[in-house]
C-alpha cells in the first residue's frame, strides 16, 4: 500500500464558483476518501423569521441564492399557503410553472458553461452563457429583475405577465432550441468532452437512493423521481416525464440536464397554450398557524421547505433543505477511488450551490 | 392544512430509523426547532414546570411518499445519532448540533462544532 497523504481542496479553487472544502485522502494519484467541509458563508437566514413578518420573509427566501431565487420564493409561499388553506388562482399557478421552467433553463445553461470551463473548453463556456443571457433578458422583461425577481407572494403573484409577452417568449425559445441543439452536439459528441465525462464518477441507483440524492444527479443514476410529477402548482396540467439515464456517470448527468432544458421549452409552450385568463392573487387575511412541509423540484433537485407558524405575524421556524445539501454524501461516494484530476469535474457534476446549502 | 407527524420517544429514535431503513425509506431531512415541554398551566396545577426543549423532526421518503416523526427532548438531554442506519444523516446532525446545540451521540462523522463557522456558538439556541 502506498503512503497516504491529505490534499486540501478548496474553498478557493478556479473551478469552484462557491466555497466548499474537501480533505482528499490520497494514495498516489487516487482519492481514497473525501471529507467535505462547508460553513464559510453561513448567513443564518432561517433565523430571520423571528424579525421579518411572514410576508416580508418571501424577500429573504428569494435571497437564499441568486440562481435558485425563484424556487425558494415559490417553496416558501407554497408552504405558507398550505398552512393558511389559500387556493391561489389558476393563472398564478401556471405563471409559477412557466417561471420555474425558465429558471431551470437558466440554471442548467449556467451549469453547462461552468462544466465546459471546468474541462478547459472556453468557447463552449462562453456560448452556453451567451444562450443563458436570452433567458435572463426574458426574466428582466417579465419581472424587472435578472437575479432576484420578487414576483412571488403569499397568495399568488405580485404581477401578471401579459399574454403577448408569453407568446413572444415561446417564439424566442424556439430559436434558443435550435442554438442549443448545436451546443448539445458538442457537449455530447465531442471526443475530448467524452474522455473527461464518460465512465467517470459512477454512482449506482442503489447508492444514489440510499444516500438521499436528488435531482439530475439522482436521475442520471436511473432513479425516475421528479417532484414535478406530483402535480404541484399547475404541473398536473402539463406533461412532465422524468428525464432518466442509467449509466450514473458524469456524461449521464450532462445528458440529463441538456434533455431537461429541451423538456422545459416544451413545458413552457404547453403552459402558455393552456394558461387561463383571470386574477393572479387572492386576498390574505389573518396569520398562519400550524406546520407544513412542501417539496418542489428545483433545477438542482428536490427542495424541502418546512414552516412552523404560531398564529402571529412572525413564523416560528423556517427550514430549507436544499438539493446540494442532499447531494453532498453522494458526491463523497463518487470521489472515492477517482483520479485527482477528475475531482473538479466530479464536484461540478452535482451542480453545487453552497449559498443554498448554508443559507 | 397541517401535515401528519407522529410523535416518538427519544429512546426509540434509532429503532424507528432502522425500521424505516428496513422498509426501504430514504432519509430526506432532519431539522431542530426550539420548543418547550410542559406548559405554565401545568405548573399552576402543581405538575412539572415548562422546560426549554428541542423538537427534532425526521423526514423519511419512499418514492413520492413522505413520513414524518418528531422527537421532543429537554435541551439538556442527548439524542442518539441515526447514522448507523442512514450514514448520510451526519450532515443534518452536525448542523443541528452547530446551530441549536443539540447533543447528538455516536455520529459516524463528528465535526465537533466546526461544520458551520459561526461567530457565535449555537446561534439558533
Amino acid at each position: 500500500m502506498s503512503a497516504r497523504s491529505v490534499i486540501p481542496f478548496g474553498p478557493q479553487h478556479p473551478v469552484l464558483p462557491e466555497p466548499i472544502h474537501l480533505d482528499l485522502v490520497m494514495e498516489d494519484e487516487r482519492v481514497v476518501e473525501a471529507i467535505p467541509s462547508i460553513g464559510f458563508i453561513h448567513r443564518g437566514l432561517e433565523k430571520l423569521v423571528e424579525k421579518k413578518d411572514f410576508q416580508e420573509m418571501v424577500y429573504v427566501a428569494e435571497r437564499i441564492c441568486g440562481i435558485c431565487s425563484l424556487g425558494h420564493g415559490l417553496g416558501y409561499c407554497d408552504a405558507v399557503e398550505h398552512i393558511m388553506d389559500l387556493d391561489i388562482p389558476p393563472r398564478a399557478k401556471f405563471l409559477r410553472v412557466i417561471l420555474s421552467e425558465m429558471s431551470r433553463i437558466h440554471s442548467h445553461l449556467l451549469w453547462l458553461g461552468l462544466l465546459a470551463d471546468g474541462f478547459g473548453f472556453e468557447s463552449l463556456h462562453m456560448q452556453s452563457w451567451r444562450l443563458r443571457e436570452e433567458i435572463l433578458d426574458m426574466f428582466e422583461e417579465a419581472t424587472g429583475g435578472r437575479v432576484i425577481f420578487s414576483i412571488m407572494k403569499v397568495g399568488g403573484q405580485r404581477r401578471d405577465i401579459p399574454q403577448d409577452m408569453l407568446k413572444s417568449f415561446c417564439e424566442r425559445m424556439e430559436k434558443m432550441r435550435e442554438e442549443l441543439k448545436v451546443l448539445a452536439r458538442t457537449f455530447l459528441d465531442d471526443a475530448a468532452v467524452q474522455t473527461r465525462l464518460k465512465g467517470v464518477g459512477i454512482l449506482t441507483a442503489d447508492q444514489a437512493e440510499s444516500l438521499g440524492c436528488a435531482g439530475p444527479f439522482l436521475r442520471a443514476s436511473g432513479v425516475a423521481r421528479d417532484i414535478r410529477v406530483s402535480g404541484y402548482s399547475a404541473y398536473g396540467d402539463v406533461h412532465v416525464i422524468p428525464v432518466v439515464r442509467s449509466e450514473g456517470d458524469s456524461y449521464a448527468r450532462c445528458e440529463v440536464r441538456i434533455d431537461e432544458i429541451f423538456q422545459s421549452f416544451d413545458i413552457i409552450r404547453e403552459a402558455v397554450e393552456k394558461i387561463p385568463e383571470g386574477p393572479v392573487d387572492v386576498p390574505v387575511k389573518g396569520f398562519p398557524n400550524g406546520e407544513y412541509m412542501t417539496r418542489i423540484e428545483q433545477p438542482r433537485g428536490e427542495a424541502l421547505y418546512y414552516i412552523k407558524a404560531n398564529g402571529t405575524k412572525f413564523i416560528e421556524r423556517m427550514r430549507v433543505r436544499t438539493p446540494t445539501f442532499a447531494n453532498l454524501p453522494g458526491l463523497v461516494e463518487t470521489l472515492r477511488g477517482c483520479d485527482l484530476a477528475d475531482v473538479p469535474i466530479l464536484i461540478l457534476t452535482i451542480d453545487p450551490c453552497i449559498s443554498c446549502t448554508e443559507r | 392544512m397541517n401535515m401528519k407527524i407522529r410523535d416518538v420517544q427519544a429512546v426509540s429514535i434509532l429503532e424507528e430509523a432502522e425500521k424505516y431503513k428496513h422498509e426501504g425509506y430514504r432519509l430526506m431531512q432532519i431539522c431542530a426547532t426550539r420548543g418547550s415541554i410542559g406548559s405554565p398551566s401545568d405548573q399552576e396545577e402543581g405538575e412539572q414546570a415548562s422546560v426549554p426543549a428541542y423538537e427534532i423532526l425526521y423526514t423519511f421518503g419512499m418514492g413520492f411518499r413522505m413520513e414524518q416523526i418528531k422527537v421532543t427532548i429537554p435541551q439538556t438531554d442527548k439524542i442518539s445519532s441515526i447514522t448507523s442506519a442512514f450514514p448520510c444523516a451526519f450532515l443534518y446532525e452536525n448542523e443541528m448540533h452547530d446551530l441549536f446545540g443539540v447533543d447528538v451521540r455516536m455520529m459516524n462523522l463528528d465535526y465537533r462544532g466546526n461544520l458551520y463557522r459561526t461567530a457565535e456558538k449555537t446561534p439558533f439556541k
